[in-house]
Protein backbone atom coordinates (compact mmCIF):
# COMPACT_ATOMS: atom_id res chain seq x y z
CA UNK A 1 0.00 0.00 0.00
CA UNK A 2 1.59 3.41 -0.99
CA UNK A 3 1.90 5.41 2.35
CA UNK A 4 0.79 8.94 0.51
CA UNK A 5 -2.21 7.92 -0.69
CA UNK A 6 -3.97 6.82 2.16
CA UNK A 7 -5.89 8.86 4.11
CA UNK A 8 -8.35 8.89 7.28
CA UNK A 9 -11.31 8.76 5.35
CA UNK A 10 -12.74 8.67 1.64
CA UNK A 11 -15.95 10.54 0.75
CA UNK A 12 -17.14 9.92 -2.93
CA UNK A 13 -19.52 12.48 -4.18
CA UNK A 14 -19.77 16.12 -2.96
CA UNK A 15 -23.09 16.77 -2.42
CA UNK A 16 -24.68 17.77 0.68
CA UNK A 17 -24.68 14.20 2.55
CA UNK A 18 -20.65 14.26 1.57
CA UNK A 19 -20.10 17.27 2.48
CA UNK A 20 -21.54 16.96 5.86
CA UNK A 21 -19.58 13.74 6.51
CA UNK A 22 -16.32 15.31 5.84
CA UNK A 23 -16.51 18.62 7.53
CA UNK A 24 -17.83 16.53 10.58
CA UNK A 25 -14.87 14.44 10.77
CA UNK A 26 -12.62 17.09 9.71
CA UNK A 27 -13.78 19.21 12.23
CA UNK A 28 -13.22 15.99 14.93
CA UNK A 29 -9.76 15.97 13.40
CA UNK A 30 -9.43 13.18 11.05
CA UNK A 31 -8.16 13.61 7.85
CA UNK A 32 -10.41 13.33 4.67
CA UNK A 33 -10.34 13.45 0.99
CA UNK A 34 -14.10 14.14 -1.07
CA UNK A 35 -13.80 13.31 -4.69
CA UNK A 36 -16.26 15.49 -6.84
CA UNK A 37 -16.61 14.37 -10.72
CA UNK A 38 -18.25 17.53 -11.16
CA UNK A 39 -16.20 20.70 -12.27
CA UNK A 40 -17.13 22.02 -8.49
CA UNK A 41 -19.94 20.81 -6.00
CA UNK A 42 -23.10 21.80 -7.05
CA UNK A 43 -22.53 21.50 -11.00
CA UNK A 44 -24.08 18.07 -11.61
CA UNK A 45 -27.00 18.43 -8.84
CA UNK A 46 -30.61 19.85 -9.30
CA UNK A 47 -33.62 19.91 -6.94
CA UNK A 48 -36.83 21.49 -6.48
CA UNK A 49 -35.34 23.32 -4.03
CA UNK A 50 -34.76 24.32 -0.72
CA UNK A 51 -32.88 23.55 1.76
CA UNK A 52 -34.12 23.34 5.43
CA UNK A 53 -32.99 26.06 7.79
CA UNK A 54 -33.00 23.77 11.73
CA UNK A 55 -30.82 21.10 9.84
CA UNK A 56 -28.82 23.07 7.80
CA UNK A 57 -27.79 25.27 10.81
CA UNK A 58 -26.35 22.03 12.61
CA UNK A 59 -23.74 21.92 10.67
CA UNK A 60 -23.18 26.01 9.26
CA UNK A 61 -24.53 27.55 12.24
CA UNK A 62 -24.54 30.87 11.18
CA UNK A 63 -25.22 29.81 6.85
CA UNK A 64 -27.89 32.36 6.87
CA UNK A 65 -25.64 34.96 6.86
CA UNK A 66 -22.55 33.90 4.77
CA UNK A 67 -24.17 31.29 2.71
CA UNK A 68 -25.48 32.21 -1.08
CA UNK A 69 -29.66 32.18 -0.52
CA UNK A 70 -32.78 32.55 -2.59
CA UNK A 71 -35.43 33.53 -0.60
CA UNK A 72 -37.20 32.24 2.84
CA UNK A 73 -39.70 30.21 2.28
CA UNK A 74 -42.96 31.86 4.09
CA UNK A 75 -45.42 30.45 2.05
CA UNK A 76 -46.60 26.63 1.23
CA UNK A 77 -49.40 26.40 -1.65
CA UNK A 78 -50.99 23.16 -2.32
CA UNK A 79 -52.39 23.42 -5.61
CA UNK A 80 -54.98 20.68 -6.68
CA UNK A 81 -55.34 20.61 -10.41
CA UNK A 82 -58.43 19.13 -12.32
CA UNK A 83 -57.93 19.39 -16.35
CA UNK A 84 -58.71 23.28 -16.17
CA UNK A 85 -59.98 24.28 -12.65
CA UNK A 86 -57.80 24.25 -9.11
CA UNK A 87 -58.60 24.03 -5.67
CA UNK A 88 -55.38 25.97 -3.91
CA UNK A 89 -54.64 26.02 -0.12
CA UNK A 90 -52.33 28.36 1.49
CA UNK A 91 -50.30 28.19 4.42
CA UNK A 92 -48.29 31.54 4.82
CA UNK A 93 -46.35 32.83 7.73
CA UNK A 94 -43.15 35.01 8.86
CA UNK A 95 -42.78 33.36 11.82
CA UNK A 96 -41.17 30.25 10.96
CA UNK A 97 -37.64 31.25 10.91
CA UNK A 98 -35.84 28.58 12.33
CA UNK A 99 -37.93 25.56 11.41
CA UNK A 100 -38.41 27.08 7.77
CA UNK A 101 -36.49 26.57 4.12
CA UNK A 102 -34.59 28.66 2.14
CA UNK A 103 -34.46 28.45 -1.47
CA UNK A 104 -30.79 27.92 -3.48
CA UNK A 105 -29.44 27.47 -6.68
CA UNK A 106 -27.01 24.11 -6.03
CA UNK A 107 -24.06 25.36 -7.93
CA UNK A 108 -24.07 28.23 -5.70
CA UNK A 109 -25.13 26.87 -2.37
CA UNK A 110 -23.05 23.50 -2.57
CA UNK A 111 -20.19 25.31 -3.94
CA UNK A 112 -20.49 27.32 -0.83
CA UNK A 113 -20.73 24.76 1.51
CA UNK A 114 -17.67 23.12 -0.29
CA UNK A 115 -15.36 25.49 0.71
CA UNK A 116 -16.68 25.63 4.32
CA UNK A 117 -15.69 22.13 3.95
CA UNK A 118 -12.11 22.94 2.34
CA UNK A 119 -11.82 25.51 4.92
CA UNK A 120 -11.99 23.05 8.19
CA UNK A 121 -9.66 20.68 6.64
CA UNK A 122 -10.92 18.59 3.83
CA UNK A 123 -9.30 18.06 0.99
CA UNK A 124 -10.99 18.37 -2.46
CA UNK A 125 -10.32 16.05 -5.49
CA UNK A 126 -12.59 18.07 -8.22
CA UNK A 127 -13.58 16.16 -11.78
CA UNK A 128 -12.51 12.77 -10.66
CA UNK A 129 -15.11 9.64 -11.23
CA UNK A 130 -14.24 7.17 -8.46
CA UNK A 131 -14.75 4.17 -11.13
CA UNK A 132 -14.64 1.61 -7.89
CA UNK A 133 -13.98 0.27 -4.70
CA UNK A 134 -10.77 -1.13 -3.50
CA UNK A 135 -11.43 -4.71 -1.60
CA UNK A 136 -9.46 -6.48 0.89
CA UNK A 137 -11.34 -9.74 1.04
CA UNK A 138 -15.05 -8.31 1.82
CA UNK A 139 -13.49 -5.14 3.42
CA UNK A 140 -13.65 -1.55 1.64
CA UNK A 141 -9.71 -0.29 1.87
CA UNK A 142 -9.54 2.40 -0.49
CA UNK A 143 -11.34 3.90 -4.23
CA UNK A 144 -9.48 3.44 -7.69
CA UNK A 145 -10.17 6.53 -9.87
CA UNK A 146 -9.60 7.50 -13.70
CA UNK A 147 -6.08 8.27 -12.42
CA UNK A 148 -5.34 6.22 -9.43
CA UNK A 149 -5.87 4.33 -6.61
CA UNK A 150 -6.77 6.28 -2.62
CA UNK A 151 -6.46 4.35 0.47
CA UNK A 152 -8.65 5.02 3.73
CA UNK A 153 -9.76 3.01 6.62
CA UNK A 154 -13.17 4.26 6.10
CA UNK A 155 -15.24 5.08 2.37
CA UNK A 156 -18.63 6.81 2.78
CA UNK A 157 -20.50 6.39 -0.41
CA UNK A 158 -21.80 10.01 -1.03
CA UNK A 159 -22.39 9.51 -4.78
CA UNK A 160 -26.29 9.52 -5.57
CA UNK A 161 -29.21 8.10 -6.48
CA UNK A 162 -27.40 5.59 -9.07
CA UNK A 163 -24.34 4.79 -6.37
CA UNK A 164 -23.02 2.36 -8.99
CA UNK A 165 -20.69 1.80 -6.03
CA UNK A 166 -23.20 0.95 -3.05
CA UNK A 167 -24.15 -1.54 -5.81
CA UNK A 168 -20.95 -3.15 -7.16
CA UNK A 169 -20.55 -4.42 -3.39
CA UNK A 170 -24.06 -5.90 -3.09
CA UNK A 171 -25.31 -3.07 -0.86
CA UNK A 172 -28.17 -2.77 -2.43
CA UNK A 173 -30.23 -4.42 -5.66
CA UNK A 174 -30.72 -3.00 -8.49
CA UNK A 175 -33.61 0.09 -8.50
CA UNK A 176 -36.56 -0.79 -9.86
CA UNK A 177 -38.75 1.92 -12.33
CA UNK A 178 -41.57 2.09 -9.64
CA UNK A 179 -38.76 3.03 -6.53
CA UNK A 180 -37.53 6.12 -8.27
CA UNK A 181 -38.92 9.60 -10.04
CA UNK A 182 -37.66 11.00 -13.11
CA UNK A 183 -37.57 14.88 -12.26
CA UNK A 184 -37.33 18.11 -15.08
CA UNK A 185 -37.20 21.28 -13.99
CA UNK A 186 -36.84 24.63 -16.03
CA UNK A 187 -35.67 27.28 -14.34
CA UNK A 188 -37.52 30.61 -15.76
CA UNK A 189 -36.11 33.97 -15.47
CA UNK A 190 -38.37 36.45 -14.54
CA UNK A 191 -37.88 40.04 -13.23
CA UNK A 192 -37.82 40.29 -9.29
CA UNK A 193 -40.57 42.82 -8.99
CA UNK A 194 -42.88 40.35 -10.99
CA UNK A 195 -42.12 37.29 -8.76
CA UNK A 196 -43.06 39.39 -5.82
CA UNK A 197 -46.15 40.90 -7.28
CA UNK A 198 -47.47 37.61 -9.19
CA UNK A 199 -46.52 35.32 -5.78
CA UNK A 200 -47.64 38.38 -3.17
CA UNK A 201 -44.09 37.99 -1.44
CA UNK A 202 -41.28 40.67 -1.12
CA UNK A 203 -37.63 40.97 -1.96
CA UNK A 204 -36.18 38.12 0.53
CA UNK A 205 -39.66 36.44 0.60
CA UNK A 206 -40.64 32.55 -0.99
CA UNK A 207 -43.38 30.73 -1.80
CA UNK A 208 -43.74 27.43 -2.76
CA UNK A 209 -46.48 25.47 -4.29
CA UNK A 210 -46.87 21.80 -4.23
CA UNK A 211 -48.73 20.35 -7.13
CA UNK A 212 -51.16 17.99 -7.57
CA UNK A 213 -53.20 16.60 -10.18
CA UNK A 214 -52.88 18.73 -13.81
CA UNK A 215 -51.47 16.42 -16.41
CA UNK A 216 -50.72 13.89 -14.08
CA UNK A 217 -53.79 12.89 -12.93
CA UNK A 218 -53.83 9.46 -12.17
CA UNK A 219 -49.89 9.04 -11.93
CA UNK A 220 -47.67 9.21 -8.90
CA UNK A 221 -46.34 12.37 -9.64
CA UNK A 222 -46.59 15.68 -8.00
CA UNK A 223 -45.20 19.31 -9.09
CA UNK A 224 -43.46 22.15 -7.32
CA UNK A 225 -42.70 25.53 -8.13
CA UNK A 226 -40.04 27.50 -6.45
CA UNK A 227 -39.42 31.33 -5.78
CA UNK A 228 -35.62 31.95 -6.39
CA UNK A 229 -34.14 35.80 -6.00
CA UNK A 230 -35.00 36.32 -10.23
CA UNK A 231 -36.19 33.20 -11.36
CA UNK A 232 -38.70 30.42 -10.70
CA UNK A 233 -38.20 26.50 -10.50
CA UNK A 234 -41.12 24.79 -12.03
CA UNK A 235 -40.73 20.81 -12.64
CA UNK A 236 -42.34 17.53 -11.64
CA UNK A 237 -41.33 13.86 -10.16
CA UNK A 238 -42.80 11.19 -11.79
CA UNK A 239 -42.13 7.60 -10.87
CA UNK A 240 -40.19 6.04 -13.86
CA UNK A 241 -42.80 3.42 -14.73
CA UNK A 242 -45.51 5.73 -15.17
CA UNK A 243 -43.40 7.44 -17.96
CA UNK A 244 -42.27 4.08 -19.32
CA UNK A 245 -45.84 2.36 -19.26
CA UNK A 246 -47.78 5.23 -20.21
CA UNK A 247 -45.02 6.36 -22.76
CA UNK A 248 -44.75 9.77 -21.48
CA UNK A 249 -41.86 11.94 -22.78
CA UNK A 250 -41.12 13.62 -19.76
CA UNK A 251 -40.87 17.06 -21.29
CA UNK A 252 -44.15 17.10 -22.91
CA UNK A 253 -45.34 16.70 -19.72
CA UNK A 254 -43.45 19.67 -18.08
CA UNK A 255 -45.04 21.84 -21.26
CA UNK A 256 -48.00 21.02 -20.08
CA UNK A 257 -47.84 21.55 -16.52
CA UNK A 258 -46.39 25.05 -17.96
CA UNK A 259 -49.45 25.60 -19.73
CA UNK A 260 -52.58 24.81 -16.99
CA UNK A 261 -54.58 27.90 -16.72
CA UNK A 262 -53.14 28.06 -13.01
CA UNK A 263 -49.79 28.40 -13.57
CA UNK A 264 -49.27 29.36 -16.65
CA UNK A 265 -49.86 33.65 -15.77
CA UNK A 266 -47.58 32.73 -13.22
CA UNK A 267 -44.45 31.87 -15.11
CA UNK A 268 -45.74 34.20 -18.23
CA UNK A 269 -43.09 36.00 -20.55
CA UNK A 270 -40.14 34.52 -18.34
CA UNK A 271 -37.07 33.58 -20.22
CA UNK A 272 -35.74 30.01 -19.95
CA UNK A 273 -32.77 29.83 -18.05
CA UNK A 274 -31.69 26.29 -17.69
CA UNK A 275 -33.20 22.79 -18.14
CA UNK A 276 -32.23 19.47 -15.96
CA UNK A 277 -33.16 16.76 -14.77
CA UNK A 278 -32.39 14.25 -12.16
CA UNK A 279 -33.52 11.13 -10.41
CA UNK A 280 -35.34 10.89 -6.75
CA UNK A 281 -34.92 7.80 -4.84
CA UNK A 282 -39.15 6.93 -3.61
CA UNK A 283 -38.92 3.49 -2.69
CA UNK A 284 -39.17 5.11 0.75
CA UNK A 285 -38.00 2.82 4.17
CA UNK A 286 -38.67 -0.91 2.53
CA UNK A 287 -36.71 -0.37 -0.13
CA UNK A 288 -33.32 1.34 1.76
CA UNK A 289 -30.08 -0.30 0.72
CA UNK A 290 -27.65 -1.76 3.56
CA UNK A 291 -26.53 1.23 4.96
CA UNK A 292 -23.08 -0.17 6.32
CA UNK A 293 -20.19 -2.93 5.52
CA UNK A 294 -16.77 -3.28 6.58
CA UNK A 295 -14.85 -0.14 6.07
CA UNK A 296 -17.84 1.43 4.38
CA UNK A 297 -20.96 3.79 5.31
CA UNK A 298 -23.81 5.30 2.84
CA UNK A 299 -25.42 8.65 3.16
CA UNK A 300 -27.86 10.35 1.65
CA UNK A 301 -29.50 9.75 -2.10
CA UNK A 302 -27.47 6.92 -2.45
CA UNK A 303 -28.66 5.40 0.79
CA UNK A 304 -32.59 6.51 -0.49
CA UNK A 305 -33.13 8.72 2.07
CA UNK A 306 -35.56 10.79 0.71
CA UNK A 307 -39.25 11.71 2.46
CA UNK A 308 -41.39 12.48 -0.49
CA UNK A 309 -44.68 13.13 0.69
CA UNK A 310 -43.14 16.33 2.78
CA UNK A 311 -40.87 17.13 -0.24
CA UNK A 312 -37.62 16.83 1.87
CA UNK A 313 -34.14 15.37 0.88
CA UNK A 314 -31.42 17.69 1.56
CA UNK A 315 -32.44 17.52 5.36
CA UNK A 316 -32.04 13.82 5.73
CA UNK A 317 -28.58 14.14 3.37
CA UNK A 318 -27.43 16.41 5.68
CA UNK A 319 -28.44 14.62 8.82
CA UNK A 320 -27.54 11.50 7.47
CA UNK A 321 -23.86 12.44 6.31
CA UNK A 322 -23.21 14.49 9.75
CA UNK A 323 -24.68 10.74 11.85
CA UNK A 324 -21.80 8.90 9.83
CA UNK A 325 -18.87 11.33 10.40
CA UNK A 326 -19.62 11.24 13.78
CA UNK A 327 -19.90 7.28 13.20
CA UNK A 328 -16.48 7.37 12.16
CA UNK A 329 -14.89 9.71 14.27
CA UNK A 330 -15.50 7.10 17.22
CA UNK A 331 -14.00 4.21 14.83
CA UNK A 332 -10.92 6.40 14.20
CA UNK A 333 -10.58 6.87 18.05
CA UNK A 334 -11.34 2.98 18.58
CA UNK A 335 -9.53 2.29 15.49
CA UNK A 336 -12.09 -0.82 14.81
CA UNK A 337 -13.36 -0.07 10.97
CA UNK A 338 -15.56 -3.10 11.09
CA UNK A 339 -19.32 -3.35 10.13
CA UNK A 340 -20.11 -3.92 14.24
CA UNK A 341 -18.46 -0.56 14.85
CA UNK A 342 -19.88 1.32 11.80
CA UNK A 343 -23.16 -0.52 12.74
CA UNK A 344 -23.69 2.51 15.18
CA UNK A 345 -24.23 4.62 11.93
CA UNK A 346 -28.10 2.80 11.23
CA UNK A 347 -28.48 3.03 15.66
CA UNK A 348 -27.79 6.44 14.94
CA UNK A 349 -30.21 6.77 11.81
CA UNK A 350 -33.12 4.48 13.62
CA UNK A 351 -32.76 7.36 16.64
CA UNK A 352 -32.96 9.99 14.54
CA UNK A 353 -35.92 11.85 12.36
CA UNK A 354 -34.54 10.33 9.48
CA UNK A 355 -35.22 6.78 9.65
CA UNK A 356 -38.58 7.15 12.17
CA UNK A 357 -39.80 9.07 9.02
CA UNK A 358 -39.21 6.93 6.75
CA UNK A 359 -40.79 4.49 8.57
CA UNK A 360 -43.57 6.13 9.53
CA UNK A 361 -44.35 6.78 5.93
CA UNK A 362 -43.33 2.54 4.79
CA UNK A 363 -46.74 2.26 3.20
CA UNK A 364 -47.18 5.25 1.56
CA UNK A 365 -45.80 4.36 -1.86
CA UNK A 366 -47.63 0.69 -2.00
CA UNK A 367 -50.86 2.35 -1.01
CA UNK A 368 -50.23 5.58 -3.66
CA UNK A 369 -49.08 2.91 -6.35
CA UNK A 370 -52.48 1.24 -5.97
CA UNK A 371 -54.86 3.77 -5.63
CA UNK A 372 -53.03 6.42 -7.81
CA UNK A 373 -56.48 6.36 -9.84
CA UNK A 374 -58.51 7.20 -6.56
CA UNK A 375 -56.12 9.28 -4.72
CA UNK A 376 -54.24 10.96 -7.35
CA UNK A 377 -57.06 11.14 -9.62
CA UNK A 378 -61.14 10.81 -8.46
CA UNK A 379 -60.48 12.98 -5.18
CA UNK A 380 -58.78 15.68 -6.73
CA UNK A 381 -60.98 15.98 -9.13
CA UNK A 382 -64.05 15.57 -6.56
CA UNK A 383 -62.51 18.45 -4.80
CA UNK A 384 -62.73 20.88 -7.38
CA UNK A 385 -65.92 19.49 -8.07
CA UNK A 386 -66.95 20.56 -5.11
CA UNK A 387 -66.39 23.78 -4.98
CA UNK A 388 -67.68 24.11 -8.28
CA UNK A 389 -70.96 23.06 -6.77
CA UNK A 390 -70.01 25.72 -4.00
CA UNK A 391 -69.53 28.47 -5.99
CA UNK A 392 -72.14 28.40 -8.88
CA UNK A 393 -75.17 30.39 -8.44
CA UNK A 394 -77.78 29.07 -10.60
CA UNK A 395 -81.39 29.01 -8.40
CA UNK A 396 -80.73 25.65 -7.31
CA UNK A 397 -81.66 25.05 -3.43
CA UNK A 398 -78.08 24.47 -1.80
CA UNK A 399 -79.86 21.91 -0.04
CA UNK A 400 -80.56 19.60 -3.06
CA UNK A 401 -77.43 20.28 -4.99
CA UNK A 402 -75.31 18.84 -1.30
CA UNK A 403 -77.71 16.11 -1.67
CA UNK A 404 -76.68 15.46 -4.82
CA UNK A 405 -72.52 15.89 -4.70
CA UNK A 406 -72.39 13.06 -1.88
CA UNK A 407 -75.06 10.87 -3.76
CA UNK A 408 -72.83 11.19 -6.76
CA UNK A 409 -69.67 9.79 -4.76
CA UNK A 410 -71.64 6.77 -4.36
CA UNK A 411 -72.77 6.31 -7.82
CA UNK A 412 -69.22 7.03 -9.57
CA UNK A 413 -67.82 4.59 -7.29
CA UNK A 414 -68.56 0.75 -5.81
CA UNK A 415 -68.77 0.61 -2.37
CA UNK A 416 -65.96 -2.37 -2.56
CA UNK A 417 -63.63 0.69 -4.09
CA UNK A 418 -64.91 3.40 -1.05
CA UNK A 419 -64.31 0.34 1.11
CA UNK A 420 -60.66 0.30 -0.10
CA UNK A 421 -60.06 3.92 -0.18
CA UNK A 422 -61.35 3.96 3.75
CA UNK A 423 -59.16 0.76 4.47
CA UNK A 424 -56.20 2.47 3.04
CA UNK A 425 -56.47 5.70 4.64
CA UNK A 426 -56.72 4.13 7.78
CA UNK A 427 -53.97 1.85 6.98
CA UNK A 428 -51.74 5.03 6.32
CA UNK A 429 -53.06 6.47 9.50
CA UNK A 430 -52.25 3.60 11.54
CA UNK A 431 -48.83 3.77 10.02
CA UNK A 432 -48.02 6.92 11.61
CA UNK A 433 -49.80 6.52 15.06
CA UNK A 434 -49.26 3.29 16.18
CA UNK B 1 -40.64 25.08 -26.94
CA UNK B 2 -39.11 21.91 -28.49
CA UNK B 3 -36.70 19.76 -26.29
CA UNK B 4 -33.11 21.09 -28.65
CA UNK B 5 -34.78 24.72 -27.39
CA UNK B 6 -34.84 23.27 -24.00
CA UNK B 7 -31.38 21.26 -24.18
CA UNK B 8 -29.64 24.88 -26.02
CA UNK B 9 -29.98 25.94 -22.31
CA UNK B 10 -27.59 23.40 -20.63
CA UNK B 11 -23.62 23.97 -20.48
CA UNK B 12 -21.81 20.91 -21.39
CA UNK B 13 -18.00 19.51 -22.23
CA UNK B 14 -18.56 16.76 -25.14
CA UNK B 15 -16.15 14.07 -24.72
CA UNK B 16 -15.04 12.25 -27.81
CA UNK B 17 -16.18 8.79 -26.32
CA UNK B 18 -19.74 7.97 -25.33
CA UNK B 19 -20.43 6.73 -21.56
CA UNK B 20 -23.78 5.57 -22.78
CA UNK B 21 -22.95 1.99 -24.40
CA UNK B 22 -26.00 -0.18 -25.44
CA UNK B 23 -25.43 -3.52 -27.01
CA UNK B 24 -27.49 -3.17 -30.02
CA UNK B 25 -28.01 -7.36 -30.70
CA UNK B 26 -30.29 -6.43 -27.42
CA UNK B 27 -31.78 -3.97 -28.68
CA UNK B 28 -32.95 -5.24 -31.93
CA UNK B 29 -35.11 -7.70 -29.61
CA UNK B 30 -36.36 -4.98 -27.40
CA UNK B 31 -39.96 -3.96 -28.22
CA UNK B 32 -40.47 -1.48 -26.02
CA UNK B 33 -36.89 0.79 -26.76
CA UNK B 34 -38.83 2.61 -23.70
CA UNK B 35 -35.30 4.60 -23.65
CA UNK B 36 -36.24 6.81 -26.52
CA UNK B 37 -38.99 7.53 -24.68
CA UNK B 38 -38.21 8.57 -21.11
CA UNK B 39 -35.08 10.12 -21.44
CA UNK B 40 -35.34 14.08 -20.52
CA UNK B 41 -32.82 15.04 -23.08
CA UNK B 42 -34.30 12.89 -25.89
CA UNK B 43 -30.62 11.27 -26.53
CA UNK B 44 -31.60 8.15 -27.91
CA UNK B 45 -33.67 7.61 -31.09
CA UNK B 46 -34.32 4.07 -33.38
CA UNK B 47 -33.03 4.53 -36.67
CA UNK B 48 -35.18 2.07 -38.19
CA UNK B 49 -33.50 1.86 -41.17
CA UNK B 50 -29.98 0.91 -40.07
CA UNK B 51 -32.06 -0.95 -37.49
CA UNK B 52 -29.87 0.88 -34.86
CA UNK B 53 -29.85 2.70 -31.78
CA UNK B 54 -28.68 6.17 -32.55
CA UNK B 55 -27.19 7.83 -28.89
CA UNK B 56 -26.69 11.58 -29.08
CA UNK B 57 -24.67 10.86 -25.35
CA UNK B 58 -23.28 14.79 -25.91
CA UNK B 59 -26.84 15.97 -24.76
CA UNK B 60 -26.81 13.32 -21.29
CA UNK B 61 -28.38 15.26 -18.49
CA UNK B 62 -26.94 12.14 -16.40
CA UNK B 63 -29.70 11.14 -14.59
CA UNK B 64 -29.65 7.47 -15.08
CA UNK B 65 -33.34 7.13 -15.52
CA UNK B 66 -32.70 4.99 -19.14
CA UNK B 67 -30.30 2.69 -16.94
CA UNK B 68 -33.21 1.96 -14.96
CA UNK B 69 -36.01 1.75 -17.75
CA UNK B 70 -33.49 -0.38 -19.91
CA UNK B 71 -35.86 -3.54 -20.69
CA UNK B 72 -32.86 -5.17 -21.74
CA UNK B 73 -30.76 -4.34 -19.32
CA UNK B 74 -28.60 -3.95 -21.87
CA UNK B 75 -27.05 -0.51 -21.61
CA UNK B 76 -23.52 -0.15 -20.10
CA UNK B 77 -24.18 3.12 -18.31
CA UNK B 78 -21.10 4.98 -16.99
CA UNK B 79 -20.86 8.48 -15.76
CA UNK B 80 -18.81 10.69 -18.07
CA UNK B 81 -15.08 11.18 -17.27
CA UNK B 82 -14.14 13.40 -14.70
CA UNK B 83 -13.55 17.06 -16.85
CA UNK B 84 -16.47 15.96 -19.36
CA UNK B 85 -20.51 15.97 -19.74
CA UNK B 86 -22.95 18.39 -18.15
CA UNK B 87 -22.55 21.34 -15.50
CA UNK B 88 -25.47 22.86 -14.08
CA UNK B 89 -25.74 26.74 -13.29
CA UNK B 90 -29.29 26.31 -11.82
CA UNK B 91 -29.72 23.62 -10.50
Amino acid sequence: MNSENKTDVIVVGGGPAGIAAAITVARGGGKVVMIERGKFSGSKNMFGGAIYTQPTKEIFPDFVKTAPLERRNIEHKYAILAEDESTVVSYKSKKSEEYGSYTVIRSKFDRWMAEEAKKAGVYIVEETVVKELLLDGKKVVGVKTELEDYYADVVVLADGVNSLLAKSIGLREDIQTKDVALSVKEVIKLDREKINDRFNISDDEGCIYEIFGGPMLGMLGLGFMYTNKDSVSIGFGLTLNELVEKEIKPYEMLDKLKAHPTIAPLIKDGELLEYSAHLIPEGGYKKLPRLYSDGVLVVGDAAMLVNNLHWEGTNLAMTSGKLAGETILIALKEKDFSASMLSRYQKKLENSFVLKDLKTYKDLMDVMHDRKEDFLEYYLKKINSFFAMFVSVDSIPKRKKYIDFIKSIFTDRKFAELGKDAYNIIKLLWGIFK
Amino acid sequence: MSIDDKLSTVKYTSDIYSHLNPDNKECLKCLSKCCTIVCPANVYSWDKENKKLIVNYENCLECGACRIACEKKCLKWEYPRGTKGVTFKQG
